[in-house]
């Protein structure tokens, strides 16, 4: 018996070591590893955002273009919700037995004790009558939500729309977006997207193992307030700006109007355009694949988008530098015989009349290709004629200063460049030394490979309205309250061509208006100058462009404007011009000595065959979309409407099918 | 008057005080565990911690009872009081009411049950020392050792039909009493093999399992290869645990229930499932983890009383003491129980009479074994078998069950001086 009297301490030692082990591992998990802690607070912790009401947009005056109207989301947590009278439910939210249970299963995947979205975008007036009766139904409620409304239905490719924050925009934003948080997509919601979307509030609540609230996380130690959106003034006026998409109705084109002593857009019109109240809303999936099926594409922003050659347009700024360089002088005359020879090349001009003995103005006045023909190969051949190379790089240098074939950095998205071509694509096309001035000698009359927005023609009146500079070009003229004004839009940007040389080609703008090819546009006792411009289209009849600015002695407003397939500018884009300018500047309209009214260009249809308009215009918009982030869907409607219109007469069988692939898909992400 | 004064001085506060403290620490935690900050009131009959309380005054008075009763009594009454355990389990298994599909509790009307199995740790306990102690009965024989297996397997037998794989397996902590008792070695060490053999061939393909274990008899042969009688024990062995290894897998696959297979696997790791069994694991042991060094404060914890962890106040208890006292709370509870069990093998070793040590060492066994496998269940180093905490855990029988256990081991040492 006393010998097993030692087999106490054995018995001890093993359950010593036993308590030891566990103290190890209790030690291990509540003191080392600090997973633990982590997961307990992911258990309890759940965050209510609090989404601000998005900052409002107003024109120059103050008046609204985009403001909030609030709607419910019905929110579900699946765990929490009681047996109910679902026919009764369902009646009060207005949907059907089959959607309940489609939103019923999406909202216990993603989560049976988390809260998700039930039902969205319920209106005001849906809601007072289910307010009251919500408290019946535990496990649901209702969190608001605001909606973007435009009282007025215009700009809507500057103020672009809001959607939910696609999975890349979630990753770029670290953290900041969530799934179902909504972000500007396209205009100024998307490039002033930090500044209007305010700041989310966060309420930290614990929740108990079904997901019920407990009260405030760390006595709301982690919470933060909701903070409103900035409200954003738009340099737009929308009296003329409505006035703009009235007189392009049924035509494709851009006006753009700047206020030359501030670089302030008065006015932006893209044409075809959409209501933008179209892009909000439970109908907003729908509405969105009819305008992406148009074949004339609204979605594309014309005035910063297309690109024209300038035609007439430039002869202004090819008289400027020439007398800069001291090429020429406000004297230099030129015979006209009513064509240009260069080499072995012959321009036209003024359908073979003679324009006889032109001096600058005269030039600019009766748009001679003559004259500016000479003053093009006077300054490409001062150093040669076969020394071309160097003397046209200087030149394009000059031409760029203007803004033409880059961004002007608008604050927008999707800008583009335009084009001057480098000497560089002439070597390639002619072999380098292979070409000379009368090779290029388009250029001079704004044609060949010249391209620019009518974003940069607008800059270029304003640079010849200030006489050698411009501001950048701007849509939202102040920030928030305060007012904030962006320090790049004050400074002056000069295109290196003194003053004294202005007043000469002005005198030319001021006599096509007064008595030139835009004589049927003179608007009564406003002295505007301008230039008409037919710009070559190859696809088609030309495009009519013209380009003004008024009045002559401190000017308040700058245009460009482009009416697509329309033929000489004299004919369409000078008139509205002189519509737009006489709005802006005196309020109204007068009656005009020409007969010419707004209600008859407001009425006119200028559209293309859509057929081939698309064909001639599929490249150049591709190209055109590229910086824009909405770029793979647009061009996914471009591609299908192309193909959609091709497969009517031809091969593809599979076109049909990406087509309603494309839809879907484009279903699917506006949802 | 002299009598009582010595009575008095007899009792060993020690372990009433230990008793009394850890009956406390359990009240404060299913107070906590069940605390509702909207009905702050503490004494609302329908809760769990006012019904533990009264639970405990019952104890208390059962104690005092115990204390004041005749030694001889328990002694003489422990046949008798095993037969009706037995009487017990044999009913509940024809009316029990089934309690997480154990049919282990007989309805005694007004919300109160009575669960047999945890009077039948109390009563075999005491069958046990009474037959070990009869001056016939020598453990290293074998027809006293079946006796002795008998008396322990009986009930364990009975519960296991219930089926309550835990309470079953609480028995098998009394090879402890019978190692004290003169048991070879063997026993225990034999045990832990078969244990660690269970487990592995569990978790490796019994192939491989054998094949180690052969090499490792392989090696000992070679050692000792003069030594015949060595050489033929180990084939034998080896023998034996090749038959226990693929008879485990079979048992594995063939016999254990489909929850309890999970639960082994779970804390195998063989199945990493925190949504669906592996559920209570996960949670308790992000309840205890949370608690960090110093916890959460006394009904600041989370996970507990926001009811993330499933049966928090009776087999998860722990977690309310790991989340809210942290790790200075674990020390604190564990360090009470190892003192507890240490004075109580302390108490048995200085009994003259042989019963009293033998009940002592089945008392420490049993509180031991609970202690262990509960702690290690909400750690995740222990399948879920569901066995309660002593003295901690909500729960009338059980409470009774250790409250008996130890008062009457507490009674005998009072009259150790006396003949038993």
């Amino acid at each position: 018996m006393i010998s097993f009297f030692e087999r106490r301490y054995v018995i001890t030692g093993i359950f010593l070591t036993i308590i030891i082990i566990l103290l190890a591992r209790l030690f291990y998990i509540q003191v080392i590893d600090p997973r633990y802690a982590i997961y307990a607070s992911n258990n309890v912790r759940r965050e209510i955002i609090h989404n601000p009401a998005r900052g409002p947009i107003l024109d120059r005056n103050g008046k609204i273009l985009v403001q909030n109207v609030p709607f419910y989301d019905i929110m579900v947590t699946p765990k929490l919700v009681k047996p109910f009278d679902t026919v009764e439910f369902c009646n009060l939210l207005g949907i059907n037995r089959a959607e309940f249970d489609k939103q019923w299963q999406k909202a216990m995947k993603y989560s049976p004790t988390r809260s998700s979205p039930f039902e969205k975008q319920i209106s005001v007036a849906t809601f007072a009558s289910l307010q009251e009766r919500l408290s019946e139904f535990p496990g649901f409620y209702s969190t608001p939500r605001y909606l973007r409304t435009y009282p007025d239905s215009v700009a809507a490719q500057f103020l672009g729309y809001i959607g939910e924050a696609q999975d890349r925009d979630i990753k770029r934003s670290a953290g900041y977006y969530h799934s179902g948080d909504y972000i500007g997509i396209t205009g100024v919601e998307k490039s002033y997207e930090t500044v209007l979307r305010g700041q989310r509030g966060v309420e930290n609540l614990m929740v108990d193992s079904r997901g019920k609230p407990k009260g405030r996380y760390a006595n709301g130690m982690f919470d933060t307030a909701a903070v409103a959106g900035q409200r954003l003034t738009s340099s737009l006026d929308i009296d003329i700006q409505k006035l703009g998409e009235k007189l392009m109705k049924n035509k494709l084109g851009s006006i753009v109007a700047i206020e030359p002593s501030t670089g302030e857009i008065l006015c932006y019109v893209s044409s075809p355009t959409y209501d933008p109240n179209l892009m909000v809303g439970r109908e907003r999936g729908n509405n969105a694949a009819r305008i992406y099926k148009d074949p004339f594409d609204p979605f594309f922003i014309r005035p910063i988008q297309a690109k024209y050659p300038p035609g007439s347009s430039f002869k202004p700024l090819s008289a400027l530098i020439a007398l800069q360089e001291g090429i020429i002088d406000p004297g230099t005359t030129y015979y006209c015989p009513g064509y240009y020879k260069a080499g072995n090349r012959k321009i036209p001009c003024n359908n073979g009349e003679a324009h006889g003995l032109v001096n600058l103005s005269s030039a600019v006045a009766l748009s001679c290709n003559g004259y500016f023909s000479m003053v093009f190969q006077k300054i490409m051949d001062r150093n040669g004629a076969k020394k071309t190379d160097a003397t046209f790089a200087n030149w394009r240098n000059n031409v760029g200063k203007f803004g033409l074939g880059s961004k002007l950095g608008l604050d927008m998205p999707g800008e583009s460049r335009g084009n001057i071509p480098t000497p560089l694509h002439y070597d390639n096309v002619y072999k380098k030394g292979g070409w000379r001035s009368s090779t290029i000698i388009s250029l001079a009359i704004g044609q060949g490979e010249l391209l620019a927005t009518p974003l940069q023609l607008a800059n270029l009146e304003c640079t010849i309205a200030n006489e050698g500079y411009y501001y950048k070009p701007h849509l939202i003229k102040a920030i928030g309250e305060q007012n904030i004004i962006k320090k790049e839009y004050t400074l002056r940007n000069y295109v290196g061509i003194d003053s004294q040389y202005f007043q000469p080609v002005i005198n030319g703008m001021q006599a096509v208006v007064d008595k030139g090819t835009a004589i049927r546009s003179k608007i009564p006792g406003i002295v505007m100058c301008g230039k008409t411009g037919t710009a070559q289209n190859p696809h088609g009849e030309s495009h009519s462009v013209f380009v003004a600015f008024a009045p002559r002695d401190h000017p308040r407003i700058a245009i460009a404007v482009v009416v697509e397939n329309s033929g000489e500018g004299a004919h369409w884009a000078a008139p509205i011009a002189s519509f737009i300018v006489e709005k802006y500047l005196k309020g109204s309209i007068s009656q005009r000595e020409s007969g010419i009214t707004v209600d008859y260009y407001a009425n006119a249809t200028r559209l293309p065959d859509s057929a081939t308009y698309l064909h001639s215009n599929s490249f150049n918009r591709r190209k055109a979309l590229k910086a824009d982030s909405i770029k793979k869907r647009m061009q996914d409607s471009v591609n299908n409407k192309l193909k959609g219109v091709k497969s009517a007469s031809s091969k593809s069988k599979k076109d049909s099918s990406t087509r309603l692939l494309a839809a879907q898909q484009m279903h699917k992400e506006d949802e | 008057m002299n009598n009582q004064r010595s009575f008095f001085f007899n009792v060993d506060w020690v372990t009433v005080f230990i008793y009394l403290a850890l009956c406390t620490v359990g009240w404060f935690n299913i107070h906590s565990a069940v605390f509702d900050e909207r009905h702050p009131g503490i004494l609302d009959f329908k809760t769990d911690y006012s019904k533990q309380l009264l639970y405990i005054l019952i104890s208390l008075v059962i104690g005092v009872v115990i204390l004041l009763l005749e030694s001889r009594f328990i002694t003489a009454l422990a046949p008798a009081f095993y037969g009706i355990t037995l009487l017990l389990l044999l009913l509940v298994l024809v009316v029990g009411r089934s309690v997480g599909g154990n049919a282990a509790w007989i309805s005694l009307g007004g919300g109160f049950k009575l669960q047999p199995s945890e009077f039948a740790k109390f009563t075999t306990c005491l069958l046990l020392a009474r037959y070990l102690s009869a001056t016939n009965v020598r453990i290293t024989e074998w027809r006293s050792f079946l006796t002795a297996g008998a008396i322990i397997g009986v009930p364990m037998f009975l519960i296991l039909l219930q089926p309550d794989m835990g309470s079953t397996l609480v028995f098998y902590s009394l090879i402890f009493v019978l190692y004290r008792e003169g048991l070879s070695p063997y026993f225990l060490v034999i045990s832990g093999l078969f244990i660690i053999l269970f487990l592995t061939s569990i978790l490796f393909t019994p192939i491989y399992v054998v094949a180690v274990i052969s090499l490792i008899a392989l090696l000992i042969i070679v050692l000792f290869r003069k030594n015949r009688r060595l050489i033929i024990t180990i084939i034998t062995g080896l023998a034996i645990c090749i038959a226990f290894v693929f008879s485990v897998k079979f048992i594995y696959n063939h016999v254990l229930q489909p929850h309890q297979k999970v639960r082994i696997d779970i804390v195998l790791g063989i199945k990493s499932d925190p949504r669906g069994q592996g559920y209570n694991v996960n949670q308790s042991k992000i309840a205890i983890g949370s608690g960090k060094f110093w916890g959460k404060g006394y009904l600041h914890g989370t996970q507990t009383k926001y009811s993330f962890v499933p049966a928090q106040s009776t087999d998860f208890i722990f977690c309310t003491v790991g989340e809210e006292w942290g790790f200075a709370g674990s020390v604190l509870v564990l360090g009470l129980y190892l003192f507890l069990v240490l004075r109580i093998i302390f108490l048995a070793e200085r009994q003259r009479s042989p019963f009293s040590r033998i009940y002592g060492y089945g008392v420490a066994s049993i509180i031991f074994f609970h202690v262990m496998i509960n702690i290690a269940t909400t750690i995740g180093l222990a399948p879920v078998i569901g066995i309660p905490l002593p003295m901690i855990s909500y729960g009338g029988s059980s409470l009774l069950n250790f409250t008996m256990l130890i008062f009457v081991l507490v009674k005998l040492d009072s009259n150790r001086m006396g003949i038993v």
